[in-house]
């Protein structure tokens, strides 16, 4: 054991079940992932003796983080000497926000022999090295009243972190895991207690969802079964249960801003036509087929985070982010962000942002990102926060470069500052015809011959935005397969998703993200996991033991929004990278064990497992 | 990969000139089994020669009774062949849930049943149809071809020429892909000759290899149907046992599978 962390009320919780009319019990693996990012981890390393300084190109999430975790904790430069390169990475998910040693001796080699050095892993060094995912064991118990009310829920699970704790390790199965127990459901009561082991195995850490997939998978499934237990609808038991007022303080740290649970449930049971099924699943048992239908409603907090709330519970960084807006002096604008794209398509999102705000075109917008000495300090990209805090910082930025945009048009428009508003790129005196395009306000600054009183030259400005709570993206997902008698097979009839991620900035992005975090999800829930044996070898460390899901393995999923705009920050957006990955799991093996008529089943639903758990052990 | 010469001889007799030159010579096919072997270090031949590209090896012709397949011929070439699907129709179906399309474009019958992985889908067909392979000195039967866990009959240096199929009266094949690997978690295939003698052959399913199933065999004689199955079970000892089915499971799937493949053959 390396610790055994606790949260919530243990007297309260151990009151409700004294008092419950009735308990649902639940034991279930969360099952151990490799992330398996496409581009592998790699770096360069290249020192440069004149200027005593080092250059990395390394295939990292957070450049800055990783500059400052390479000078400060491992005193391999300082911060000045010390330069750090991450340009369009290959995927990261998680498994790469962290300082590997691969990079480390890179750095030391390229000083020792007065040449750059290379390091580039294979796949399978990749899955014996890359931070794993995931890897609970969990038992929990929810008590209800009379009224199938939900009021108490009591959890125990052994977190395995591996061989050593990886950066962030420690925070995912504590405070991203814990703090989610209460989902999307008014539980009075709490209590978690969290016992983290070391094994001989590959370090866990942050993957995909963090903690959050991992509590959400428990308590959905814990519904399901409780429905099934109580005889009532799964739809049904969670409405009861659902916190329709906000915000709302969970007994678990988190408090929820805003959100509407009733309508993404709604959204999903009518996209699946979910009063159809029993005639659905009547025809295709009729046909020797196992149908059946699965909810998930999942919530999570992401848009990671207040910086003082996180130092408080011991985290070594702050989780603002950074922007600067620089307009160059022909009127073209740069936008460094902290921000950090891997797959993200940020190029597009944060052009965007600039691009409907100014009226200027996206092709006028540079994104500059993933290089330290390019850019001012951030925090890099993970926790889906590039939209909610990066994206806040830029806007933030921008409100400082529109403002003395503002000054400079009314000064030489000779017009009050009130009554510019900037529209198409230019800056208009509202009511009149009188404009000057953005480019030309940018030249007054830069010549600086004709500007206001006491005002610098330039068009330029800095922002670093420290977000007030948490963002919380929640939904509904629903899912309808059948399940192959003969093989214990499943396929796919349909998958539905209706999502509250508050305002859209891009839809196709949000679509991309959606589609690659059900296919993790469902990727979880029949087909990967990472396996040792007895004797702590990895069995699984190439694709040839390692399911990956495929476009095959998958269905074609129904996606839908409701919204509710967080009014966290000025966007009104949520964040929305990492839940399909956080709540498909659940709805797959609801649906299965429906299927099936055995609600006992583990992730990953392999064929050998449903057949087993249809025809029972030999 | 350690050092090796590698050779591109024009005709069978050149490439066996070479391999008895060499001191520790392979040959080449597709490459699917050879290279990432040689990759790992596993293997470290002294000379590689590449059969893949000698014209007299890939070919597909059928005539009279027979389907004669060249063993150069990519799985692709032999999933699209119209002498394919008209003569052995299960063939050309096991041949396009083979693998991927990238494998199929490089894979060779050849290379599949010289390597004998006790998870490749030709040899189940070749056991089934009772099919004989030619090399470059003689002719061996299936059945004696084929003699365990990555073992045949072949010499070393022997190279594989063609492969000859009797053509069936009904032929099917089905197969319950490995989730990852996609090989054969078990594959099945059936034949019904036109004398009526029925031949089932699994693959995937045992710890030796490719294996006939005298207990579908007979069932399936009497009535050639999917339900005359329904009551006949699979013993699974002997079968193998991993972390994605175990032998019980196999043994269920190796009948499931017969009946999918009788079914598909029509």
């Amino acid at each position: 054991m390396i610790y055994d962390w606790v949260l919530g009320d243990e007297a309260a919780v151990k009151e409700a079940f004294s008092k419950a009319a009735n308990v649902v019990t639940l034991e279930l693996t969360n099952n151990r992932l490799v992330p398996n990012a496409m581009e592998p981890r790699s770096a360069v390393a290249d020192y440069d003796q004149a200027e005593e300084h080092f250059t990395l190109y390394t295939t990292s999430q957070n450049p800055h983080v990783a500059r400052l975790v390479l000078s400060a904790f491992y005193n391999i430069a300082p911060e000045h000497k010390l330069r750090v390169i991450a340009p369009d990475v290959g995927g990261g998910f998680g498994s790469k926000i962290y300082v590997y040693p691969e990079e480390m001796v890179a750095l030391w080699a390229s000083k020792k022999v007065g040449r750059p050095v290379k390091w580039t892993g294979d796949r399978t060094e990749a899955f014996i090295t890359d931070a794993h995912g995931r890897d609970h064991v969990t038992k929990a118990e929810m008590a209800f009243d009379k009224d199938n009310k939900i009021i108490g829920l009591n959890v125990k699970t052994y977190a395995n972190l591996g061989a050593y704790m990886s950066l962030f390790s420690s925070a995912v199965p504590t405070y991203l895991y814990a703090t989610l127990l209460s989902g999307q459901y008014n539980i009075p009561a709490i209590h978690a207690e969290i016992i983290t082991v070391y094994t001989n195995t590959v370090p866990v850490d942050a993957y995909r969802g963090a903690g959050r997939p991992e509590a959400s998978y428990l308590l959905e499934r814990m519904m399901e079964t409780a429905a099934r237990q109580l005889k009532l609808d799964p739809g049904e038991l969670r409405r009861k249960n659902f916190i329709t007022q906000f915000p709302h303080q969970t007994p678990v740290i988190m408090a929820y801003d805003i959100g509407d649970f009733n309508a993404s449930l709604d959204t999903a049971m009518k996209a699946i036509d979910y009063a159809g099924f029993p005639a659905r699943k009547a025809k295709a048992k009729s046909e020797g087929k196992l149908r059946g239908i699965g909810f998930s409603c999942y919530i999570e907090a992401c848009g990671i985070a207040p910086s003082k709330a996180v130092g408080s519970l011991g985290a070594g960084v702050g989780l603002w982010e950074s922007a600067e807006v620089r307009v160059n002096p022909v009127g073209t604008i740069e936008i460094l962000t902290g921000s950090h794209s891997h797959g993200q398509g940020h190029e597009t999102t944060f052009a965007q942002l600039v691009s409907d705000r100014l009226g200027v075109p996206v092709s006028q917008v540079q994104i500059v990102h993933g290089d330290t000495d390019k850019v001012q300090f951030g925090m890099g990209t993970y926790g889906s926060r590039s939209i909610a805090v990066g994206g806040t910082a830029i806007v933030k930025a921008l409100e400082k470069v529109e403002a003395k945009g503002k000054k400079i048009a009314a000064h030489l428009l000779e017009a009050s500052e009130g009554d510019i508003v900037i529209e198409n790129g230019e800056f208009k005196v509202t009511g009149t015809d009188k404009s000057i395009a953005l480019p030309m306000v940018a030249l007054a600054a830069y010549t600086a011959h004709n500007l206001p009183d006491g005002m610098e030259p330039g068009l330029k400005e800095t922002a670093f935005y420290d977000p007030s709570n948490f963002t919380f993206p929640a939904g509904a997902y629903i899912c309808e397969l059948e399940v192959d008698p003969g093989t214990g097979k499943t396929s796919f009839v349909n998958f539905v998703a209706a999502d509250d991620f508050g305002r859209l900035i891009n839809p196709m992005i949000v679509e991309g993200q959606v589609h690659g975090g059900l296919a993790q999800g469902i990727g979880q829930a029949l087909l990967e996991s990472a396996i040792y044996d007895g004797s702590g070898q990895l069995v699984t460390a190439s694709f040839m033991d390692y399911a990956m899901p495929r476009a095959d393995d998958l269905p074609s999923f129904k996606l839908n929004h409701t919204s509710t705009l967080c009014p966290g920050n000025p966007l009104g957006v949520k964040g929305c990278g990492e839940a399909g990955a956080i709540g498909a799991s659940a709805a797959v093996i609801n649906a299965i064990t429906d299927a099936i008529g055995n609600n006992k089943l583990e992730m990953p639903a392999t064929p050998d497992r449903v057949w087993h758990a249809i025809h029972g052990n030999a | 990969m350690y050092q090796t010469t590698y050779h591109r001889p024009s005709t069978v007799d050149e490439a066996a000139a070479l391999f008895a030159k060499g001191t520790e010579a392979k040959y080449l096919a597709g490459g699917h089994t050879l290279i990432p072997v040689m990759k790992q270090r596993l293997a470290s031949p002294s000379d590689v020669i590449d059969l893949a590209s000698i014209k007299e090896l890939v070919g597909i012709e059928a005539s009279g009774d027979t389907l004669t397949i060249k063993a150069a011929t990519p799985y692709f070439d032999i999933m699209q062949s119209a002498d394919v699907k008209k003569s052995i129709p299960a063939i050309a179906y096991l041949t396009s849930v083979l693998g991927d399309p990238a494998v199929r474009h490089r894979g060779t019958i050849g290379g599949s049943i010289a390597n004998n992985d006790p998870a490749a889908d030709f040899p189940a067909a070749l056991l089934a149809l009772g099919a004989t392979v030619k090399t470059n000195k003689r002719s061996i039967a299936a059945h004696d071809f084929f003699q365990g866990l990555f073992a045949t009959a072949l010499d070393d240096g022997e190279i594989i020429t063609a492969v000859s199929f009797p053509i069936p009266a009904k032929a099917g094949y089905a197969k319950m892909r490995h989730p990852a690997s996609r090989f054969a978690l078990t594959g099945v295939f059936v034949a019904k000759t036109k004398s009526g003698d029925v031949r089932v052959a699994a693959t995937g399913a045992s710890s030796t290899g490719v294996m006939r199933v005298p207990a579908i065999e007979a069932a399936l004689k009497t009535n050639w149907a999917a339900a005359a199955l329904d009551n006949v079970k699979i013993p699974a000892n002997g079968l193998l046992a991993d972390i994605h089915g175990s032998a019980d499971y196999r043994a269920n799937l190796v009948k499931v599978m017969a009946q999918r493949a009788v079914t598909a053959a029509g």
